[in-house]
């Protein structure tokens, strides 16, 4: 797939960068980047805007929608490829660069494969069409009388006259217009175009092999972390160790020993070092003195102090996802009533790689590379950063270590275009381990209040679900960390957390679900920063209604699968995914913790639902909990998972093994810890994630919808992992963990204070 | 700054840098060898192993005077998308990555252990790259990897291993 380099060169021409360490540029590459230098990026509503094909049969595909280590890149490349008849292995994909590209919006939210899926279909439909006319005029026989198979057209009955995708069309533009509505997500494409039917269907929904995997086992890939410009520098920023301060005294002597040192630079609070090689950044990073002033905001001082400001602060937007009947009265009037609350703490993103990003500013014109979730999004970030005009910055998207949401807000690009500025030559930042764990936007902490009622008949009457959170103070129009730190201030409280998983899957009698939202500092920045973290809010949120619906079952002696269902009724995917995820969990009907075991490990199981935009899953997690420590083992945890179409099945269980790890993970052992001063945690020994020793087992069930469009698969089935462990250990030993992470010292502590009752 | 004479995957490549530099920003910025990354410099992730002289290295911590007279392979080391080692055959096999960045430290890691003990148990692979984490969670594919790796070299399917 790879093309001349003499492309390569001249596409690069006029951007005032040359980048050494990466190719695949075609010459179809250069036709779009001739069509997009007489201004801004490419129309949407132009074919040539997102195919091109070259001589050599290639097609290249132009998306904003970057890979994230998640494989959607490939399964993209599936949809193409199906809907436009050509073999897989002809399809490269050119994704994220902002003069390129269209914008679809940041890739987030499990929305890559639902949203950007059908816009490029749209166009590999168009262009089919287009080429089959085309051919039809080659040929002179009309266009229902030709077939297309791997990117040639042929004569029905007469294989031998034929014109391929190359000859039609090759290294030369469609100049089709295509009729859309919309922009970003909800950008639509030739909506009256003929698409293929799903029962044709060769190349979607195969285990087709991820492109980029070989390039990753072997060092040739280029991550952000690789691209090196000629003369580019190494810069390091300098940030506060505890909540915003700002610097009284930077001592340049105190790194005058170190050779190699090119600048100091400090803009407001910001300050960073750029040297000429990245042992000399690091070292003068390390050793430069500066005096930081007493901050002038402190965080809470401990987990009590935030999770009761969270359960007393006023909330500013109550997010209500249902209200039915008078749950208030209802719950007042009910047989048994209960209530309980449940703590979720701030959490990592926790990339392996810490946050990179090289940046080229020369006078009015930006280059810059990152891994950026939104290439667009940062492009505008950084315009209001610099104050150049957004179409004088170009982004360009390198892979980065998995981000799980970290990058929608990308904090290096914005440091590097500082530095850049100040020393007029390309800079690389390199975030160190302790700035990433420190300063990275954490997952929002939640504190979430549940009261439930029975009548007389143990029918679920009265559900009324409370969360409180924080929102996203990296909101998509505030500024990022060296922003705030140049004085920028923020132009709105943050964005909500999401609001799935209140129980709404069911259908309560009376029933309340509400998301508020607790206002939380942002000017100036404070360690406790908070973005989108995987499946946001979701775990918590289904982590207290499913834990409470299975205290219920348990307090009513009912099988809590059999319990769930009744109330899942109208809900047939949920009903089919919690029965799948059983079945093949062999899960036994049972009461809760019916029949404890004496020893001093005991074993429980524990089930849980979720749904996600449209996309459902159930979890059994099975456990071991060691009573004499407390210690819980997760040995192995089942999943369900139906997302309608799958377009790629080995891609998706890939994605399944890892959400549930990760939420195995975040439920057994992670916890931002601070105190007034600042995040305590800012290495892998003090913020552990699991390991080999502690990976449980994962079997998945895929349930594939062949009559649904194709939903994400990126983020649900780590919803479910949580609540399902929770129930496990209850089943196990009889207690009820209501606070993440489900330390050894939480479990012990609820055993000693067992068989008296919990306390809401 | 010094001369420094290292011998990486065979060859031997001179560089000038200053001698308490991590061998890691050596590799990757004066030779260009992409296959050991950046996770922590503290050698507490595993993304920059490399392999000295038989065993793993961290090499985010290692500095690279000491490195001299040594044997160093990076993962670039041991094949090419073109020729890829066995290891590396069997992750592609079993598609064992998400994002892919710590997979230097979990192929590098496997090589000494294969060559330590070229049927190991799941146990003993765990074990072995208990030390490297892995944010996405694809550890159940590495192991699946490792194991075809030790499987296929002894059935022979696979050159190069």
């Amino acid at each position: 797939m790879e093309t001349s380099t003499i492309s390569r060169r001249e596409l690069l021409k006029g951007t005032g960068a040359l980048v050494v360490s990466f190719s695949l540029f075609g010459p179809a590459a250069r036709a779009l980047a001739q069509a997009a230098a007489g201004g801004g990026e490419p129309e949407a509503a132009s074919l040539d805007s997102w195919l091109a094909v070259a001589q050599d049969g290639t097609v290249t595909v132009f998306t904003s929608k970057v890979e994230l280590g998640t494989g959607t890149e490939t399964a993209l490349a599936q949809i193409v490829a199906e809907e436009l008849d050509v073999p897989f292995s002809r399809i490269h994909m050119e994704a994220g660069d902002t003069s390129k590209t269209v914008d679809q919006a940041v890739t987030a939210a499990s929305r890559t494969i639902e949203r950007a899926g059908p816009q490029l279909r749209q166009a590999a439909a168009v262009g089919r069409r287009e080429l089959v006319r085309m051919a039809s005029e080659g040929l002179n026989v009309p266009a229902n009388q030709l077939t297309v198979v791997d990117g040639v057209v042929s004569v029905n009955g007469d294989a031998a006259r034929k014109l391929s995708y190359a000859e039609l069309v090759g290294d030369k533009r469609f100049n089709v217009k295509m009729q859309t509505s919309g922009t970003g997500w909800d950008l639509k494409i030739s909506p009256d175009v003929q698409v293929k039917n799903v029962n044709d269907y060769k190349i979607v929904g195969e285990s087709v092999r991820r492109t980029d995997l070989p390039g990753k086992f072997t060092g040739e890939f280029t991550y952000a972390q690789d691209v090196r410009v000629p003369g580019m520098l190494h810069g390091r920023v300098v940030r506060p160790p505890v909540v915003s301060s700002k610097p009284t005294n930077v001592d340049e002597s105190s790194i005058k020993q170190i050779p190699g040192v090119v600048k100091v630079v400090q803009d407001g609070s910001f300050v960073g070092v750029v040297a000429q090689t990245e042992w000399a950044a690091i070292q003068a990073a390390r050793a430069l003195k500066v005096t930081w002033s007493t901050p002038s905001t402190s965080l809470p001082a401990n987990p009590d102090e935030l999770y009761a400001y969270l359960k007393n602060t006023k909330s500013y937007n109550d997010q209500v996802t249902v209200n039915k009947g008078n749950p208030d009265a209802a719950f007042v009037q009910a047989t048994k009533k209960y209530e309980a609350t449940y703590r979720w703490p701030f959490q990592l993103h926790g990339m392996l790689a810490p946050s990179c990003a090289v940046a080229d500013v020369r006078g009015d014109s930006v280059t810059v590379w990152s891994g950026t979730q939104g290439p667009f999004r940062t492009r505008k970030a950084l315009s209001d950063l610099l104050h150049i005009p957004e179409k004088n910055i170009r982004v360009i998207f390198r892979e980065e270590s998995g981000c799980y949401g970290r990058l929608s807000p990308d904090d290096a690009p914005h440091d590097a275009v500082l530095l850049s500025r100040a020393v007029g030559k390309p800079v690389r930042v390199q975030w160190t381990r302790a700035d990433e764990h420190g300063w990275e936007p954490k997952g929002p902490a939640q504190f979430i209040s549940v009261r439930a009622g029975t009548d007389a008949q143990g029918n679920l009457v009265a559900w009324d679900y409370m969360e409180r959170g924080f929102p996203w103070t990296e909101s998509a129009v505030n500024p990022l960390l060296a922003g705030r730190q140049i004085g920028m201030k923020s132009v709105n409280p943050g964005q909500g957390n999401g609001n799935a998983g209140g129980g709404e899957a069911y259908e309560f009698e009376n029933q309340r679900v509400v998301a508020a939202l607790i206002p939380w500092s942002q000017d100036p920045p404070t360690p406790l920063r908070t973005s989108n973290l995987r499946a946001p809010g979701d775990l918590a949120r289904t982590f207290a209604s499913e834990s409470l619906l299975d205290e219920i079952a348990a307090d009513l002696h009912v099988d809590p699968v059999q319990f769930r269902l009744r109330y899942l009724k109208n809900n047939k995917r949920v009903t089919e995914v919690l029965v799948a995820a059983t079945q093949a969990a062999q899960w036994k009907e049972h009461v809760p913790h019916s029949t404890p075991s004496s020893g001093a490990k005991a074993m429980g199981r524990g089930v849980s639902i979720s749904g996600r935009d449209g996309t459902v899953t159930a979890a059994v997690a099975e456990v071991e909990v060691d009573k004499s420590n407390g210690e819980i083992t997760v040995k192995r945890v089942t999943l369900a998972h139906d997302c309608g179409l799958i377009v790629n099945p080995d891609g998706l269980r890939n994605q399944i093994e890892g959400n549930v790890i990760q939420g195995v993970s975040r439920t057994l052992l992670e916890e931002v810890r601070f105190d007034a001063n600042g995040v305590k945690n800012l290495d892998w020994v003090s913020y552990p994630i699991l390991t080999y020793r502690r990976v449980p087992d994962v079997q998945i069930v895929l349930i594939n919808r062949k009559e649904m469009p194709a939903l994400g698969g990126g983020e649900p089935s780590t919803v479910p992992v949580p609540a399902a462990i929770a129930n496990a250990v209850y089943d196990a030993i009889g207690v009820r963990v209501r606070e993440v992470p489900m330390t050894p010292q939480k479990v012990q502590a609820l055993l000693r204070s067992k068989p008296a009752a919990q306390s809401a | 700054m010094a001369q420094i004479t290292l011998n990486v995957n065979g060859k031997s490549r001179m560089v000038d840098v200053d001698p308490t530099t991590p061998l890691l920003y050596v590799l990757r910025d004066d030779l260009e060898l992409h296959g050991p990354r950046f996770g922590c410099g503290l050698s507490q992730c595993g993304a920059c192993t490399v392999i000295i002289d038989g065993n793993t290295v961290r090499s985010c911590s290692y500095p690279v005077s000491s490195a001299k007279n040594k044997q160093i392979t990076t993962l670039e080391g041991l094949g090419s998308v073109a020729h890829p080692h066995a290891l590396q055959a069997a992750f592609i096999e079993e598609q064992a990555a998400q994002c892919g960045y710590c997979m230097n430290g979990m192929i590098m890691t496997a090589k000494v252990l294969l060559d330590k003990n070229p049927h190991p148990n799941d146990e003993e692979i765990k074990r072995a790259l208990e030390g490297n984490l892995c944010r996405c969670g694809s550890h159940l594919r590495v192991i699946r990897a490792v194991k075809r790796a030790a499987g296929e070299r002894v059935a022979g399917v696979l050159s190069n291993g």
